[in-house]
């Protein structure tokens, strides 16, 4: 397992802890104070005693524009949430080297680790989350000359991540690892600017926090935990995920083209079960 | 058949308790409670020995006690069957009462139309009552998955007062396609649907008076709430249509609606929704964006629409992308 595998598991016994004594906090008496008064404390609470442990000692610097995030205010879905990360290219002229997306009152809190391959050229990159309460959605940038910048955005929702997300049992399992890629051409694409691509995969990514009635026990999690996009052999990006992706995770990114090589997809879950697929890169949407 | 006075409620021909305030006889036959405040429990006769329930429009709170949904009373010769229970045991108990003043046969079945609190959470009053429950051949998986998140996700909604009692009780008799039920002299034919409003949305036909209770297959002035599949459910709706029915209880919406022209309105909706998905999906208006106009269209005639319509965007959205 990689290093950032053992960090998300060392925050989820430490969140658990916390969310239980907020629990408990709730029922003792905070309850009096309205939402509004408290919203946003128990999540930088969570932050404060979480960042050591996914950035060690690392000082992570304000993002002074390198990077932005937009997430709806309210969720509409709570275990659909779209998040937009964005990277201002006269402030990271080679890009950059990684993204870490947090949400800090999730059980699990690291939400996505994403790493860029060198001249990737992504700049916007978009997906949808589970919160699982009021909280806030950060992004965390790493520089090529390995700086940290931090930008976060706050999110009122509710059970993204114990509500059971699949609302059609049989057709999940029936297409579970089925992929479809949607290539933009750069004039129809969201910055206008470079070519993009979606990248939607289907799979239950079951959070493994809803709790069977009969025995109590929780149904076990099953996620992608592994993926990565190419072209041809190029890295555009790879990703190491939490529990928060929304069920039938979705990707969508602007890139560098290279050449005219197929742009190839792996993913793995937590069963050990490997999905691939590739597609032709379509000229026409350069 | 109801005469309104103000808030004052006049009721002919009804099972109406009063919540709070003690009921008072009057006028041989006639009901009246003289409280403003109190919420009325009204089960009128629709048709012949069928009885509904409307719900208000609202979602599920302290102040309605949950009761947002249409409830059914269906009298056999021998027995009667329960369509849904509530969404409290407090709502349960009055539907109980109501159901008592009516008639004193035994509750043989009953029927959950699907697995919303709203329509289950009085499970526990019928089930103490002897009745037998039946449901959908996927409402046992589906209240296995959701249960706990309900029972959890509701009390801060509803409050511990009540919650009190609520359990989530899965039925022991499942209908795969069809089945048949009996309450002597009386034949019920009972449809599992594929996924549409839920993945286990179960509906009633009562052959002798053509009455169907669509459960949320139907919503009338409430919105459409989309918890399955907007396509299945689109896909689905003329084979519903075709259903020979008279009248339609819907699952939210009056006690009783004309049919099929009760279909409309949702119908409408669901294309004019679809459409406005559809065409930012294939111009690559990405979801964020997509959901802050879909449906808007549709806005006129419905009771919480802004409560539901983004996120039956989102969740249709998510779905017809994969088309």
């Amino acid at each position: 397992m990689s290093d950032s595998s053992h960090i998300v598991r060392r925050t989820t016994l430490r969140n658990t802890a916390a969310a239980l004594l907020l629990a408990v906090a709730a029922i003792g008496g905070f309850a009096s104070l309205t939402r509004a008064e408290t919203a946003d404390a128990p999540s930088n609470e969570t932050w404060n005693s979480l960042k050591t442990d996914v950035f060690a000692n690392r000082p992570i610097k304000d993002n002074e524009g390198l990077i932005s995030i937009e997430a709806p205010r309210r969720a509409q879905d709570a275990a659909l949430v779209p998040v937009d990360i964005r990277i201002d290219p006269a402030k990271a002229p080679n890009g950059v080297k990684a993204i870490t997306l947090i949400i800090d009152v999730n059980p699990s809190p690291v939400a996505a680790t994403f790493k860029f391959g060198d001249n990737s050229g992504v700049t916007h990159f978009s997906t949808r989350v589970r919160v699982n309460d009021y909280s806030f959605v950060r992004a965390i940038a790493e520089t090529q000359d390995g700086q940290l910048y931090m930008t976060e955005t706050f999110v009122k929702a509710s059970g993204g991540c114990s509500a059971p997300a699949v609302k059609n049992q049989d057709e999940a399992k029936a297409t579970m690892g089925q992929m479809k890629l949607r290539q933009f051409a750069a004039k129809d694409s969201i910055d206008g600017r470079s070519p993009e691509l979606q990248l939607m995969i289907r799979h239950p990514n079951n959070s493994g926090l809803q709790r069977d009635p009969q025995t109590q026990l929780f149904i076990p999690p099953h996620f992608i935990h592994e993926l990565s996009v190419m072209q041809g052999d190029r890295k555009i990006f790879s990703m190491e995920s939490g529990i928060s992706i929304s069920e039938d995770p979705n990707f969508r990114f602007n890139y560098h083209p290279d050449g005219k090589n197929p742009i190839r997809v792996e993913a793995t879950d937590t069963d050990g079960n490997k999905f691939q697929d590739q597609w032709p890169l379509e000229t026409a949407k350069l | 058949m109801t005469i309104l006075l103000g808030r004052r409620h006049v009721i002919q021909g009804f099972a109406c308790i009063g919540v709070t305030a003690a009921m008072l006889p009057c006028c041989g036959g006639y009901w009246m409670r003289a409280s403003a405040a109190a919420r009325d429990f009204s089960l009128g006769e629709i048709a012949d020995g069928i009885y509904a329930f409307a719900g208000v429009y609202e979602l599920m709170a302290p102040a309605n006690q949950g009761a947002i949904c249409n409830l059914g009373l269906i009298v056999g010769n021998d027995a009667v069957a329960l369509i849904d229970s509530g969404g409290s045991i407090k709502e349960g108990q009055e539907f109980l009462a109501a159901v008592r003043w009516i008639t004193a046969k035994p509750i043989r079945y009953l029927i959950n139309t699907h697995m919303h609190p709203d329509h289950i959470f009085g499970n526990a009053v019928f089930r103490e009552a002897g009745a037998t429950i039946v449901g959908h051949h996927n409402l046992p998986r589906a209240l296995e998955a959701r249960g706990s998140y309900y029972l959890q996700s509701y009390r801060e909604q509803l409050g511990d007062e009540l919650m009190k009692g609520i359990e989530i009780i899965p039925p022991t008799v499942l209908v795969d396609d069809r089945l048949e039920l009996d309450l002597g002299g009386r034949s019920l034919e009972l449809r599992a649907w594929k996924p549409a409003h839920t993945d286990n949305d179960l509906t009633v036909f009562d052959k002798a008076t053509r009455t169907l209770f669509a459960g949320d297959l139907v919503f009338m002035s409430h919105l459409p709430t989309l918890d399955g599949s907007l396509l299945g459910w689109m896909r689905q709706m003329s084979e519903l249509a075709a259903v020979d029915a008279a009248r339609v209880v819907p699952g939210h919406g009056p006690a009783s609606a004309g049919w099929p022209d009760a279909l409309q309105p949702e119908q409408h909706y669901f294309e004019l929704l679809a459409a406005d998905l559809r065409k930012s999906i294939a111009a690559g208006v990405p979801l964020s964006e997509a959901v802050k106009t879909a449906g808007q269209s549709a806005r006129d005639g419905w009771s919480l629409f802004d409560e539901f319509n983004g996120r039956n965007a989102t969740a249709g959205y998510a779905e017809l992308e994969w088309e």
